[in-house]
């Protein structure tokens, strides 16, 4: 079937008001997002779906936080580090915060630059970001060593109701896993920017659908995504 | 309010959305195994389905057995019966329904209504498959594992699931965990193709107001699983914590004989509502594709446009959105303040009103309308009477005051089976006649598909009416035998012989719906292309059942509503939604 000439047009576009006219856009031809490609969409969707689980993650940790009758641990002594003999209340979570904001700065500026085509910029700085997440898992490798050695078990702790130790290790856990998974995939995504896979639209090796420099923004929302979650543990985690 | 929703007038845009990269296979192994065609998939997905839901058909009859004949049967000890139940409830909501509406009806449909030539990301939806796969093995395993399955009871409340009072505590519930994980997993995977395909992949002239109901429905319970399932996948890692590392999320001070076990502090409470935020909506991301269905089957073979499809349409995303706020009508019984529950039974309340509204448009559809009974059409019909019936005890159980007396006995169980045990099932039935010509190209057979109806609806009357009244009485539900008890009347054991042998002939009928699907497959009637004279995009196609790619060259373009049928003035009484205005017909 050719290109069928398109009918009246000024009707049906004049139509809507209001909320109908935000709900015709919405529902207009082909496509609701007449912007955003499918990646980005599916990207989208899917961290809205993960936000619900962070959310219920959150909230059952409040849950139990207010309901035991056993006091909490209180988080400025024991997320202190000695530092110079004294005790310096929330140092290494300071750093990691500033690390992984700084991450999603490196991140946006990789983005900027595939946009650019700048095959090498855009690698690097995604490995930086990935260096970044690196040293973020590291340190929280070293957090949790450290809680372990003096005693915080999922089970239980020294200091007071146990569910400190399992909400702090779930929630963690599963926010470091996000990030594991992030710096795995910034590293594969920079090797194929690298090699210039975007640029011939090389193939996946798994997938084998063509490579794409929107990858390099689809993982970016990702990144900030992850970025942005660690805010909200870290508020209701440590300044709680 | 005047509605010009079958305008034929529109632009049709030049096309703005690139064709799916399809996936040309090569070799057997990847044009039927590891496919990533979503019709293939589809095939993949609802024969699995199918499959493990006879496991939980052949559990539903050693429950009824073991309730008419208390003390036959040897095999069926109580702890085998909590089994039974468990898995049997946990198959039919999760592994059956779930996956068949959405994984099957929603691979299949959701591309060839739409005009696209598959879904967004193929390879992601093939995966989708594969973990779902995955996580039905690790349910069946459980089956063979030291202790057996778990018995916690479909909803799996802790504390009980996970001491050792509870069968299948030592793998059982490990086992059905992590195959729940592994299935919300599978299901974001295809979850998120399917709505990025319904935004995303229309072909021209497919407004989101043209689409047919059946793809409203499957678009909007994915969402709402989207929503829902991060609910239970919290609830699932918690619990499993709780049970493997000794955590106590969930777990308050007990004293199991005697001896103070090692948990504190922890709170059954929160996994209820964990549960019931996914519980709840589940209910309908089983429902609103029947909904869509049932409103395309009703259309079709009453030759008559839906009534009031703009309202169908906000009623299906008012019900998916309101049944995130209706929740803890499940926890009447769990001691929560009153003020609560009387926010939850006036919200609830609220649902009753667009559900009723798509009860009256499909009342008002066939009103009038040129009805042929076909077999479709005839569970279509079914559908809609058990519903409004399941519907109704629904709003009994939905006020406190009303639940409290009744809930924990069989009221509920025949209330949710009428609602949505038995309503969407036949649904399923419905579309799978509706649709197995497309599939297949071959025709079920007419007569066998009109004894399964008669059977299976009749029967499941049978089943599931005097249940009400039993329930009524008193008498408890996930009760393995009643025994002697004084307000229970000696009669309510003859009512469930009765029932046994109306589930044990249902269950027969559905082994005439399975012979029908193989015997059909070769010796069906063909056809062709249309055989309903319908007119949404999947019965256009160029070849039936659709090629690799479904659309031939041009993928087709959508000039109007999908419910023009009967137009007066047309030449046949339907007219397929790619056929222009301007055609000498119109
Ligand atoms: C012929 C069809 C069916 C029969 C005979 C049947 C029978 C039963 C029986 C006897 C029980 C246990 C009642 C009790 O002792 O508390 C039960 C529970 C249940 N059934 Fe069915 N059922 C059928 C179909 C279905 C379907 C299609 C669904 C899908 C939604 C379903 C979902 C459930 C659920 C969720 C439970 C509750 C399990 C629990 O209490 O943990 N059933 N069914
Ligand atoms: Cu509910």
């Amino acid at each position: 079937m050719a290109n069928p000439a398109p009918t009246t047009t000024v009707a049906s576009l004049t139509r809507h008001d209001g909320w109908e006219r935000f709900a015709a856009d919405w529902s207009s031809d082909q496509r609701a997002f007449k912007t955003a490609s499918w990646g980005k969409v599916m990207m989208w969707i899917f961290l809205l779906s993960d936000t619900f689980i962070f959310s219920c993650f959150l909230l059952s940790y409040m849950t139990v936080r207010m309901s035991t009758t056993v006091p909490w641990p209180n988080p400025s002594e024991v997320f202190a580090l000695e530092l110079g003999g004294k005790p310096v209340p929330l140092i290494l979570i300071a750093i990691m915060t500033f690390i992984l904001i700084s991450s999603s700065g490196t991140m946006a500026m990789a983005v900027n630059y595939g946009y650019r085509r700048e095959r090498r910029t855009t690698a690097a700085l995604m490995l930086a970001t990935a260096a970044f997440g690196a040293s973020f898992v590291g340190m929280q490798a070293f957090e949790w060593t450290k809680l372990i050695r003096e005693g915080v078990r999922p089970w239980g702790n020294p200091w007071g109701a146990d569910q400190f130790g399992s909400s702090f290790f779930m929630i963690t856990g599963f926010h470091g896993t996000h990030v594991t998974i992030g710096v795995i995939f910034l590293i594969i995504i920079a090797r194929k920017v690298w090699r210039g896979d975007f640029d011939r639209e090389r193939r996946g090796f798994f997938t084998s659908r063509k490579g794409r420099y929107e990858n390099v923004e689809i993982m970016g929302l990702y990144w900030h995504f992850v970025d942005l979650v660690w805010v909200f543990i870290f508020a209701l985690f440590y300044l709680w | 309010m005047a509605e010009v929703v079958a305008d034929t007038v529109g632009s049709i845009g030049p096309a703005e959305v690139a064709e799916v990269e399809l996936y040309h296979a090569t070799s057997w192994l990847t044009k039927y195994v590891f496919c990533q065609d979503a019709k293939v998939i589809a095939i993949q997905y609802s024969v699995t389905a199918m499959a493990i839901g006879l496991v939980a058909l052949v559990l539903s009859w050693l429950m009824r057995l073991q309730l008419a004949f208390p003390g036959t049967f040897s095999l069926i000890q109580s702890e085998n019966y909590y089994q039974f139940i468990t898995m049997h409830g946990m198959i039919m909501v999760i592994y059956l329904l779930t996956a068949l509406f959405l994984g099957g009806f929603g691979n299949y449909l959701i591309p060839l209504m739409l005009g696209a030539r598959d879904m967004a990301f193929p390879y992601v939806n093939m995966l989708s498959y594969w973990v779902y796969l995955l996580a039905v093995l690790v349910l069946v395993a459980s089956f063979f594992a030291p202790g057996g399955p778990t018995g916690a009871g479909w909803t799996l409340y802790p504390p009980q699931a996970i001491l050792s009072g509870t069968p299948g505590h030592e793998w059982g519930i490990i086992l059905m965990l992590a195959s729940l994980i592994l299935f919300i997993i599978g299901f974001t995977m295809g979850g998120l193709n399917y709505v990025v395909t319904v935004l995303q992949c229309r072909t021209r002239g497919m407004t989101l107001m043209r689409m047919p109901l059946t793809v409203w429905g499957i678009f909007t319970a994915t969402v709402m699983a989207l929503l829902a399932f991060p609910a239970l996948f919290v609830g699932c890692v918690m619990m499993l914590l709780d049970r493997l590392l000794g955590t106590s999320f969930f777990m308050p001070s007990i004293v199991q004989l005697g001896q103070q076990l090692s948990y504190s502090g922890g709170s059954p409470i929160l996994f209820q509502h964990l549960f019931w935020f996914f519980g709840h909506p589940e209910v309908y991301i089983v429902a609103l594709p029947a909904f869509g269905i049932v409103s395309d089957l009703i259309s079709t073979h009453a030759r008559k446009n839906i009534f009031g499809y703009r309202m169908m349409v906000w009623a299906i995303v008012g019900i998916g959105a309101l049944s995130f706020v209706v929740w803890a009508h499940h926890m009447y019984i769990s001691g929560m303040d009153p003020y609560f529950g009387f926010f939850f039974a006036t919200t609830t309340l609220i649902i009753a009103v667009p559900t009723a509204i798509k009860v009256y448009n499909w009342v008002l559809t066939l009103w009038r309308g040129n009805i042929h009974l076909t077999v479709p059409m005839l569970f279509a019909l079914g559908f809609i009477v058990t519903f409004v019936n399941g519907g109704l005890t629904g709003l009994f159980l939905g006020n406190v005051v009303v639940d409290v007396p009744l809930s924990a006995t069989l009221f509920v169980v025949a209330h949710f089976h009428m609602v949505m045990g038995v309503a969407p099932i036949f649904v399923v039935f419905g579309g799978i006649y509706h649709w197995y010509p497309k599939v297949t190209g071959r025709m079920l057979d007419e007569t066998l598909g009109k004894i399964h109806f008669w059977v299976t609806f009749l029967g499941a009357y049978a089943i599931f009416f005097p249940m009400h009244y039993l329930g009524l009485l008193g008498v408890p539900r996930r009760y393995y035998e009643l025994g002697a008890t004084a307000f229970i009347p000696p009669s309510a054991a003859s009512l469930n012989v009765f029932i046994t042998v109306a589930a044990l002939i249902v269950g027969a009928a559905q082994l005439v719906f399975l012979f029908n699907l193989i015997w059909s497959l070769s010796k069906g009637r063909a056809p062709g292309g249309n055989p309903w004279g319908a007119t949404t995009l999947e019965w256009q196609t160029p070849q039936t059942p659709p090629g690799h790619g479904n659309w031939g060259k041009e993928l087709p373009v959508v000039y109007r509503w999908a419910y023009d049928y009967s137009v007066p003035g047309t030449e046949r009484d339907f007219v397929p939604q790619n056929q222009p205005a301007s055609a000498p017909t119109a």
